[in-house]
């Protein structure tokens, strides 16, 4: 049987020393302090405003920007959830020809970058591309179309983004099992009304966080929405910074950028109301499928492949062509010392991130205050930022550190010396800080799906704290812990400006290859670190797909 | 079920401690309470032996060389970072006296300017930098200094254009060029020191009007970056544009054939437009002395030749000979304003392109 709305905990009340334990909310609040600095350090830029620039920004371009950003985060919430959605439906519930494959498969192109999903794609489909030069070549020059519009940007933002709904998704109708649409059946629903009246509201919560992990990396984004000269919100951002010269204002608007992104969330809540989603954790058999037969299965195996395709399939060929092209040239030595680094800051990091996510969201549950749900979102929102602000929040964070640790070090009649800034802790903060979000969505919603019940039997079956976490909790979170570990790893490979400005010296990633070499124009040689990011993220994702699957 | 999951952390946790082995300076942090025990930040900065330290926003594979062939020749040895111009700076302007750079390397000449102004760069006497750098290419107090020339010309496309029907990067706003023109985002400094330097010269009035023809001129929307920019006139979108010569080189060098060509304009006015790619002291260096010694030998033959020939870009030294290929392209007249110009007027450069509709 399966809950779908709250029950209050009645009847067995928990020791209020076990139900909360003191350490948890002081572990949780430090955490939340550690990795809500920077965002402090932005928000409290407001002391001096720098009227001309904001005046000229608003007079040239704010409303252009807002409406922009408006647009992108429209479509490609559209987009994903169209996307993510039916396409996890299909492959956790439905029996179809490759199913097998496309269940791992349709996750891959979360190990591709959005940079590089915009370069390929504008540089096969603009104007001066093989496409359009071939379309022009056989019915003339009135063929010619732009691939740099609203619609391009969408498309492509979205294309790298549904994995996050997709997998989470996908786990939450894995973990839902048959009942609910057997009962929904037994009361004369059809699979669709089933779908759209059971399934889909039971995974929402699931949806949203998939959701909103992929619009605050829209939102975030910089390097893919300039490959299309697409100016958003994040442009004029960087415009105030780059072009201004004027990080304050670039701070000023970046916090207002925060502040949406709060609205945003603190909305869909209400929205949610009091609901709660609990489930019994009985998981789908293989053998209870709708299987889909005839023209239907070759119809959801063609939709499929047309999305692997174009999602996977074509960015990872132009970059073997490329690869082939000459850039296996970018072949060193040293090669082999950025994958390790890579793998080593991802691996690291994603096990930081995901106790941290998994500190938080225990938090959370067992304290259900407010002050719980505001430290928990504080401590989230940061993947909002555009990476290079954020970036510069924790350095400045961090040297706050570094300038009380020099007086210390001066005291002591040692040399002085950055300890923080520069150093590998840093940096692995800052991957915390950057991704917490990206792990806290998995997790929280598979901590939400422990019923209160089955922890308070243990209890009164005599099992302490230590024991039920050890029994109950980490078994049944193991699948939402490593799909958090996965998302963070992919993503700290992925991560381009901290890295860059907070890494100690020698330790170049794969990702400062690639903007090494992409920032000098020299996208083809590129291929070869970005076609390691891809394969070195295709394995965690492979065995984590294959792992939730059973 | 919970035997599988504890499977699962511990070959997560063996994975990390096997890749954290492999680094000498993480120790491995413990199971799950990785935060408690990662990594302490004892990765031992690379300064501690008086070896000079660079940040630089010239990319590694063009300085790589470079400080490579230093260490061998004087055996003192180098660290460096690169990254973007604005987050370096910050860093420097955070760390304030507790930085580890020695030497700042930029590839504009306004974040030069910029660096300077927020008192980031120290003032050096140097009879052999003053020798080898013309004065427009260094901080008229010696804050920093040149060390490649980068040209900023227009291309055009050699089956569609005369080339005698182009005169000067005025000439491109004239009603000739209507739907025949391609540039590069204005978001790109290289673009805003062009109109830096046209404001210098025309004052911002005219120089509007000028923008505002190259918009209308537009053949489509701007372009990310030069090459997408050539490529669209190869194609045939557009017949001229504007862009700094190396990217053309690159092309060229791929493909001798390419149907394109650059054209020097404003030979009769103010001569083409040209920027740095430059490096400056640190304010708060450790090893002034030894960046000192790293910049001059820099501006010296050799280094000039492999600083410039490396990206084909223009030594900034004149008694170095430039690149075989970039040496075809032919000498030019270049626009003899200090190049702090592009500093200076940076900012209302770029509020003018934005009232002009240049994106």
């Amino acid at each position: 049987m399966t809950t779908t709305v709250s029950s209050s905990v009645s009847g067995f009340r928990w020791p209020s020393r076990w139900r909360r334990p003191g350490w948890l909310q002081g572990a949780a609040l430090v955490l939340a302090l550690m990795v809500g600095a920077p965002l402090l350090v932005i928000a409290l830029s407001w002391g001096d405003v720098h009227a001309d620039i904001w005046v000229h920004l608003a007079q040239t371009q704010l409303t252009r920007l807002i409406g922009n950003t408006l647009v992108l985060v429209a479509g490609v919430a559209t987009l994903v959830l169209l996307l993510g959605v039916p396409l996890a439906w299909f492959t956790a519930t439905c029996e179809f020809p490759g199913r097998r494959v496309f269940d791992v498969a349709l996750m891959l192109p979360l190990a591709v970058p959005a940079y590089v999903m915009a370069f390929v794609m504008v540089g096969l489909l603009d104007y001066a591309g093989p496409v359009q030069t071939t379309l022009r070549g056989w019915f003339g020059p009135q063929v010619a179309f732009s691939f740099r519009g609203t619609t391009a940007v969408v498309l492509v933002m979205s294309l790298v983004l549904y994995p996050y709904v997709y997998m989470l998704a996908r786990s939450a109708f894995l973990a839902q099992g048959r009942e609910p649409l057997e009962a929904a059946r037994v009361l004369g629903r059809g699979p669709l009304a089933g779908f759209l009246q059971v399934a889909l509201p039971m995974a929402r919560p699931a949806i949203v966080a998939g959701t909103a992990l992929a619009l605050m990396e829209t939102l975030a984004d910089f390097g893919a929405v300039a490959v299309f000269n697409y100016d958003t919100f994040t442009t004029a951002i960087y415009k105030a910074w780059y072009g201004f010269f004027d990080l304050q204002t670039a701070a000023q608007l970046a916090s207002l950028l925060l502040l949406f992104v709060l609205s945003g969330l603190y909305l869909e809540r209400r929205g949610r109301g009091s609901a709660r989603y609990f489930q019994t954790g009985r998981r789908r058999r293989s053998s209870s499928r709708i299987v889909l037969t005839g023209p239907r299965a070759w119809l959801v195996s063609l939709w499929c492949a047309l999305v692997l395709a174009v999602a996977f399939l074509v960015p990872v060929g132009q970059l073997l062509i490329w690869l082939f092209d000459g850039a296996w040239r970018q072949w060193d030595g040293r090669y082999l010392d950025l994958v390790a680094h890579t793998l080593s800051l991802g691996a690291i990091a994603a096990v930081i991130t995901v106790t941290a996510a998994f500190l938080l969201a225990l938090y959370r549950r067992s304290y259900q205050t407010r002050l719980a749900g505001s430290v928990v979102r504080l401590a989230t929102v940061g993947y909002a930022l555009p990476g290079s602000v954020l970036a510069v929040g924790i350095m400045l964070s961090f040297n706050w550190l570094d300038a009380w640790a020099a007086r210390i070090q001066a005291a002591l009649g040692w040399e002085v010396q950055p300890i923080f800034v520069g150093g590998v802790l840093a940096l692995l903060l800052a991957y915390t800080t950057r991704f917490l979000a990206a792990a806290f969505g998995p997790v929280e919603t598979s901590l939400d799906r422990i019923k209160p019940c089955i922890p308070e039997a243990a209890a009164t079956l005599g099992a302490r704290p230590p024991e039920i976490a050890r029994r109950i909790y980490l078994p049944m979170l193991a699948p939402g812990l490593l799909t958090a570990a996965l998302l963070a790893f992919v993503d700290v490979m992925k991560e381009m400006p901290a890295t860059l400005l907070m890494r100690p010296f020698g330790w170049d990633t794969l990702a400062v290859r690639i903007y090494e070499l992409t920032s000098e124009g020299l996208w083809e040689q590129a291929a070869l670190p970005g076609l390691s990011i891809v394969v070195v993220g295709m394995a965690p994702v492979i065995i984590m797909v294959k792992r939730s699957a059973h | 079920m919970l035997k599988r999951a504890s499977i699962g952390l511990m070959s997560l946790a063996l994975a990390v401690w096997i890749t954290g082995c492999s680094e000498q300076e993480s120790p491995a942090p413990e199971g799950s309470k990785g935060e408690a025990t990662a990594p302490a930040a004892d990765a031992k900065p690379a300064t501690a032996n008086g070896e000079i330290v660079v940040y630089s926003s010239r990319k590694e594979h063009l300085v790589k060389p470079l400080f490579d062939r230093f260490t061998e020749e004087t055996g003192i040895e180098l660290s460096y970072i690169t990254d973007s111009d604005g987050p370096l700076l910050a860093r420097l302007e955070a760390e304030g006296e507790r930085t580890p750079a020695d030497l700042l390397i930029t590839v504009d000449a306004g974040n030069l300017w910029q660096a300077a102004k927020q008192g980031l760069l120290q003032p050096v006497e140097s009879q052999v930098l003053e020798d080898n750098v013309p004065a427009q290419f260094q901080d008229p107090e010696n804050r920093w200094f040149g060390l490649s020339v980068r040209a900023r010309t227009i291309v055009y496309s050699t089956e569609r254009v005369k080339p005698e029907t182009l005169s000067t990067y005025e000439n491109l706003s004239t009603g000739d060029w209507e739907g025949r023109l391609c540039l590069r985002t204005s978001k790109k400094v290289y673009n805003q020191s062009l109109v830096a330097t046209l404001i210098e010269r025309h004052g911002a009035e005219r120089t509007q009007q000028i923008v505002e023809g190259w918009v209308d001129n537009l053949a489509t929307d701007v372009f990310p970056n030069d090459t997408s920019l050539m490529e669209a006139i190869v194609a045939g979108q557009c017949d001229v544009g504007i862009v700094n010569t190396y990217y053309f080189g690159r092309l060229q060098k791929d493909n001798p054939h390419i149907p394109l060509a650059l054209f020097w304009p404003n030979q009769q006015t103010s001569g083409v437009h040209v920027n740095i790619s430059g490096a400056g002291v640190t304010a708060h260096a450790k090893h002034p002395k030894l960046a000192l010694q790293l910049l001059e030998w820099l501006s010296e033959g050799e280094a000039q030749a492999m600083f410039a020939g490396l990206n084909m870009e223009y030594p900034v030294n004149p008694e170095v000979a430039v690149d075989p290929l970039v040496k075809t392209w032919g000498e030019f007249k270049a626009d003899d304003l200090n190049v702090a110009v592009a500093g200076k007027r940076q900012v209302e450069a770029i509020k003018l392109m934005d009232r002009a509709g240049y994106r």
